[in-house]
């Protein structure tokens, strides 16, 4: 069929007869991840726009869901260590520390001093770790990109720490319930001691190169308010409170493993935006260099694990020797040891706010229950409270300064 | 403390529980954030006792900024549909924790503004945190060749 030159141009309609201008501004339905770089994992979040201001934000998660903690209930005590590294793979240890912590408190067994310092220096070491990678990251969401390789050169020294200490880079496993997984290596002051003695100069260098860019500045300064009062009704914990001047960590308000016994500072700030946690988190970056430093200096001597035969394997020189240390490999190595009944709850503070455990033992070598109170699920829920009525380009910028882990807040 | 939804209280590892009465749960929490002070909800999530009867308990991890204190507040719920008021009118938080207890046990919040499932793909059917859900095992059986 053809048509005539007439005909096609009789089915355009005439300029006049489309309106200029809707009668109410359009909203548009944006679809943000879940492959999206800057969510920093599998996110979703459905964003309702109207122009360029965000009216909604509705996080869609679960991607990263890995059923860990129903795999917690196949496994034996001392094995589902490794599944707490898996939970938040950028702060590992802080896992391994509560979920040791929480066990501990069932058995009730004391640690040595020993390994309590070397378990306070390597979450610590973790805390480090994590800021760095969300400094290196967030900072590379807004553009600046040298700090990415800047903080990407000194996690590698900490990574290769990690390795020195026990064997693995990133899922290190390396805090055990009744201690530690291994004896701390020849030689690890040397290694500690010269990461720590240049670090702060680092530290340096990245505020050298953040605190007076005016694009840094003007990327973050008055972005990302959320109230102080919404924070906490949302379940917000760690350095985004401590950003809205809330003086609250756990490691100051209920210390655990000897951190009573450090001194440290907790880094408040008061202006509640995107900088405000840059500025907790820089400051926080300092004060875990301190605490390693005095526990470089003051590392007591002794055993590293606890004394207490029924939970720890134990040594290879006294399992050929005596029969009794024989039959208690034996039994922790086939069934594992038992837990008394009981329940209880710990939480400590990780990088990212407050991890809590809480587990719940039936008296036999598997856990019954282990829930895992994660800090980033947590600080999600803030989200679309801290996105509405903001513009859609500083929603990198607010996201960023949660600093989620998808794995932590999947499970 | 006394509220008359407590029905009683513990002492454990050093940490207060306090059982209450599913049915007044919101009262409870309302007291407990507006005159106790319990300013943060920490945490929601749930037990299976299965085949204990009552199987279900709902606990609720509160913490007092102020008084630097934690309270775990449990409540027993029996059958396998079991049904308990929504606090997200207390506190906002309760929302995402509510319905990952509602996905993983299958416990049903009344009055939540948005109850569906979270952390598993909508259309899941079983509830895995519970006891009598397999570990192993396929969805569908397949004809034999």
């Amino acid at each position: 069929m053809k048509h005539s030159f007439e005909d096609h141009t009789s089915t355009i309609p005439a300029v006049q007869e489309i309106p200029a201008t809707p009668a109410a501004p359009r909203r548009m339905t944006l679809n943000m991840g879940p492959q999206h770089p800057s969510t920093h994992g599998v996110l979703r979040i459905v964003l309702e726009l109207e122009g360029e201001t965000i009216i909604k934000a509705e996080p869609d998660i679960g991607f990263l869901h890995t059923g860990i903690e129903k795999e917690f209930e196949q496994k034996n005590w001392q094995q589902a260590v490794t599944l707490t590294d898996r939970v938040d793979y950028l702060a590992n240890l802080s896992n391994n520390l509560v979920y040791a912590l929480a066990v501990e408190k069932l058995l009730q067994i004391e640690i040595p001093p020993r390994a309590q310092w070397t378990r306070v220096m390597m979450t610590e070491f973790s805390r480090l770790n994590s800021h760095l990678v969300w400094l290196g990251t967030h900072a590379l969401d807004i553009g600046a990109m040298t700090m990415f390789f800047y903080c990407f050169r000194e996690r590698e020294d900490i990574l290769r720490i990690f390795e020195m200490f026990s064997g693995q880079r990133m899922m290190t496993s390396y805090i055990r319930i009744g201690g530690l997984a291994l004896e701390p290596p020849r030689g690890w002051q040397q290694a500690v001691g010269k990461f720590i003695r240049a670090f702060s100069s680092k530290v340096d260098e990245y505020e050298e190169l953040l605190n007076a860019n005016p694009i840094w500045i003007r990327r973050t300064q008055g972005v990302g308010f959320i109230s102080l009062e919404d924070m906490l009704d949302l379940g917000v914990t760690g350095p985004m409170l401590r950003g809205a001047g809330l003086n609250w960590d756990i490691r100051k308000s209920e210390p655990y493993s000897s951190y009573e016994k450090f001194d440290f500072k907790v880094p408040v700030e008061t202006s509640n935006d995107v900088w405000s946690r840059y500025r907790v988190r820089i400051q926080e970056m300092r004060e875990s260099a301190k605490i390693i430093t005095q526990a470089l200096e003051g590392m007591p001597d002794g055993p590293w694990q606890a004394d207490a035969p029924h939970v720890v394997l134990p040594d290879r020189e006294k399992m050929k020797t005596q029969m009794e240390a024989l039959i208690y490999h034996f039994k922790i190595v086939t069934e594992g040891f038992r837990v008394p009944a009981g329940e209880v709850y710990q939480c400590i503070e990780a990088p990212r706010g407050e991890i809590g455990y809480y587990i719940v033992s039936d008296g036999t070598s598997k856990p019954y229950r282990v829930h895992m109170r994660t800090p980033s699920f947590g600080n999600l829920q803030g989200l679309p409270k801290m996105l509405e009525n903001t513009l859609i380009a500083d929603s990198i910028a607010a996201l960023g300064s949660m600093d989620f882990v998808l794995g932590d807040t999947d499970r | 403390m006394s509220h008359p939804a407590i029905l009683e209280t513990k002492e454990a590892f050093g940490e207060s529980i306090v059982i209450a009465d599913p049915a007044r749960i919101v009262d409870l929490c309302r007291h407990l954030k507006d005159v106790e002070k319990y300013l943060r909800l920490s945490g929601v999530t749930a037990l299976d006792l299965h085949p204990a009867e009552p199987r279900f308990e709902v606990i609720y991890h509160l913490h007092s900024l102020e008084r630097n204190q934690r309270l775990r507040v449990k409540c027993r719920l029996g059958g396998t549909t079991p049904e308990i008021d929504s606090i997200t009118g207390v506190w906002r938080s309760a929302n995402w924790y509510e319905r990952e207890v509602y996905d993983m046990f299958g416990i049903t919040f009344r009055n939540h503004p948005n109850l569906v499932r979270i952390l598993m793909p909508i259309d899941w059917e079983g509830y895995p945190l519970r006891k009598d859900y397999p570990v192993h095992g396929y969805k569908y059986s397949y004809p034999s060749e």
